[in-house]
């Protein structure tokens, strides 16, 4: 079953037309996954990859394709945009692949969306993948298993580390979710480990953060209330200086607030394997999967 | 990104945010000029460079103090000529200290009370969050420690901004009286609006004060501006001073690349943030220090990796490279192209350990093999962080 996208998931691709919408749409189609649209203003009425119609707005792609899903390449400027386009046209599930859109227009479009149906997940993320069913995003597909652990995190490529080390121990994957780097963003650590929680094919879990916040510290709360499954967790960052953004807009440490040692601490109370440097990720599951 | 203060004070006065009147100088003459013009005998003359500490900073030349206080227009000229063109030295500049350029002189108000007031974005709730305190002119986080009660926190409904019986009850929680409270909700109008129109990511004035003579001025701010925003504000872009940047920082901006330098003798070159961070985290964790956080991004170009490597042995700290690729947007055969012509372009110095794995890593390790360069290959991210731990060794 795993959560949120499966063979069912019909996809359409906002930006389609751009050298990376094209790359990753088609990358997405050859994995198996049902794109069924692509959205490109101005450019309705082309077809892609010989099959795929494109449409001038969401509305008529959701209209005349029925899709429920979309994944977001449109340049950061009109990005916030085009959520909000996706989320008028009532598309179920919104992943949107942009990096570098400003912190102000993602304000308002998580304010718009508090209370409607649509979910979104990132923004500059890479995306999620239900292994062997349904690939929306930019992550290596061949890397991934079909499985039982879920693994949730920030990172793009610390997510496919992560994967890496599962099949390579021959542990397979339930679903992959990239939240993104963002410091507002629309699906949290929270969220995701909930849905994990509920999904009967997820018997483990892997959760990557990163300094800055306090998302790993509520998930690690929620966690150790409710969840019995073994989780095991990374935080990357803990010898990033105070002060300086690495990379991520939301990866800084400030006033003392969201230091790797404080985000360690509250998941190794919530019984969390910690992975104590990134080549640990899996082993660290594995570790607390015997101790279960 | 940062600015100076007399920029920053430029933005308050843009959106009517009262402050302390006064103008920037580059020569000691223009600073008696502006001193003349503030009509006035009490002045401050204050160094501009983008580090804090500047009161207590010494500068090369033995002259003691980046901020001084002066009764004339002729004191102020003698104070600039001691720090245009001089190093000041600050517990933030490191021991090389920053060279000043321009001075802030402007009037030195009677203070009767210093207060907090900031913007920010809450990343819990993602609407912006307005924190205030009585407690001004001293370190926020420790006020915060101590006396968490004296921290006003009030959110702000981004789709209606920060309405006017906000701002009052802000005022009355600050303790003024109605007279202040008037003032004060201009000025706190005047802060949103600034957040807001700049796309700053925080607007921090520490002291907000109240004068003797009844004023409320922000008299000392600080404004932070969200670098995903600055596209749509070339006024603000064009604040930005390069000669307070690190060198090899400003480079790497200029091939999009997400470069900023540390202490240490490993250099790295990494795609995506967070393994770039746990990059570094597991070179520490093997007993290395990182010379560097690099993040070359999703979809970089063969002449994108060619420059950051370019940039990264320009650190001559540097005593190895770690290369730590996994490629999803990024295919590893254009990674391995880009190393290949960077090496062959710079004559590299310092030992390269490589880890590629993910898109077309079949292609990106054959190049690497085919091209006889002498090179560490690594199996995983814990063996290349072994073998660049002990190549310097």
């Amino acid at each position: 079953m795993a959560i949120l996208v499966d063979k069912s998931t019909r996809l359409l691709v906002q930006g389609i037309t751009g050298k990376a919408g094209g790359f990753h749409a088609r990358s997405c189609m050859e994995y198996g996954t049902h794109l069924v649209a692509g959205v490109t203003p101005a450019r309705g009425g082309e077809v892609f990859a010989d099959k795929i119609p494109v449409f001038d707005t969401v509305f008529e792609a959701r209209q005349q394709t029925g899709c429920n899903a979309t994944m977001i390449f449109v340049p950061a400027e009109f990005a916030a945009d085009s959520i909000m386009e996706a989320v008028d046209s009532g598309i179920e599930l919104i992943i949107c692949i942009t990096e570098g859109i400003p912190v102000i227009d993602m304000m308002r479009v998580k304010a718009a969306m508090t209370g409607g149906k649509s979910r979104l997940i990132g923004p500059n993320c890479p995306g999620i993948i239900t292994p062997g069913q349904c690939k929306i995003g930019i992550m290596p597909g061949y890397i991934h298993k079909p499985g039982k652990v879920g693994v949730v995190s920030r990172s793009g490529t610390l997510t496919y580390e992560a994967v890496w080390q599962l099949s390579a121990r021959g542990h397979g994957q339930s679903t992959c979710v990239g939240i993104g780097g963002d410091p507002i963003n629309g699906t949290s650590h929270l969220d995701v480990v909930k849905m994990f929680n509920d999904d009967p094919d997820t018997e483990a879990m892997i959760l990557i953060g990163e300094i800055g916040g306090t998302a790993e510290e509520e998930a690690a709360a929620w966690l150790a209330e409710n969840c019995k499954k073994p989780v095991a967790a990374f935080i990357a960052g803990a010898t990033a200086p105070p002060g300086r953004r690495m990379g991520h807009a939301g990866a800084i440490v400030s006033g003392g607030k969201g230091t790797a040692a404080g985000k360690i601490e509250a998941l190794r109370a919530a019984n969390i394997e910690i992975a104590e440097t990134p080549a640990d990720m899996a082993d660290a599951l594995l570790r607390r999967m015997a101790r279960a | 990104m940062n600015i100076h203060e007399y920029q920053a004070k430029e933005l308050l006065d843009k959106f009517g945010v009262p402050n302390s009147p006064g103008g920037v100088a580059s020569t000691p003459e223009q600073a008696e000029k502006v001193a003349r013009s503030l009509g006035t005998n009490n002045l401050v003359v204050k160094s501009q460079i983008h580090a804090g500490g500047r009161g207590k900073g010494t500068f090369t030349s033995g002259f003691q103090g980046g901020v001084h206080l002066c009764k004339t227009a002729n004191q102020v000229r003698d104070i600039a000529e001691q720090m245009l063109g001089k190093t000041l030295v600050t517990h933030q500049t490191g021991p090389e200290g920053r060279v000043v350029r321009k001075v802030l002189v402007s009037k030195s108000v009677e203070i009767a009370r210093e207060l907090y007031f900031a913007i920010l974005i809450d990343r819990a709730t993602s609407i912006p969050m307005i924190v205030a305190s009585t407690e001004g002119g001293v370190d926020i986080e420790s006020v915060a420690a101590t006396t968490p009660e004296k921290i006003i926190r009030m959110s702000v409904d981004p789709l209606y901004g920060l309405l006017p019986y906000q701002t009052r009850k802000l005022a009355k929680l600050l303790g003024m009286t109605s007279t202040e409270m008037r003032l004060a909700c201009k000025l706190f109008a005047g802060l949103y609006k600034l957040f807001i129109r700049s796309d700053c990511s925080m607007v921090e004035v520490n002291p907000l004060v109240v004068t003797k003579g009844g004023e409320v001025l922000a008299l000392d701010s600080k404004i932070n501006f969200d670098d995903n925003a600055l596209f749509r504000h070339p006024d603000i872009l064009a604040y930005r001073d390069i000669e307070e940047e690190n060198p090899r920082e400003v480079e790497a901006s200029k091939f999009n690349l997400n470069y900023i330098g540390l202490d240490g003798n490993i250099a790295c070159l990494v795609n995506g943030a967070g393994l770039a961070m746990a990059t570094m985290d597991i070179i520490k964790h093997h007993g290395g220090e990182p010379a560097n956080f690099l993040d070359v991004g999703g979809g970089a170009t063969e002449q994108q990796v060619t420059e950051a490597f370019k940039i990264l042995i320009s650190d001559k700290r540097v005593k190895a490279i770690l290369v730590n690729i996994f490629g999803g947007i990024m295919k590893c055969d254009i990674i391995a192209q880009g190393i290949i012509n960077a090496v062959r372009a710079v004559n590299l110095p310092v030992p390269l350990v490589v880890r590629l794995e993910g898109t077309n890593v079949e292609a990106g390790r054959k190049l690497l093999n085919d091209s006889k360069l002498p090179l560490l290959a690594a199996t995983d991210i814990a063996d290349a962080a072994k073998k660049v731990v002990a190549a310097v060794k």
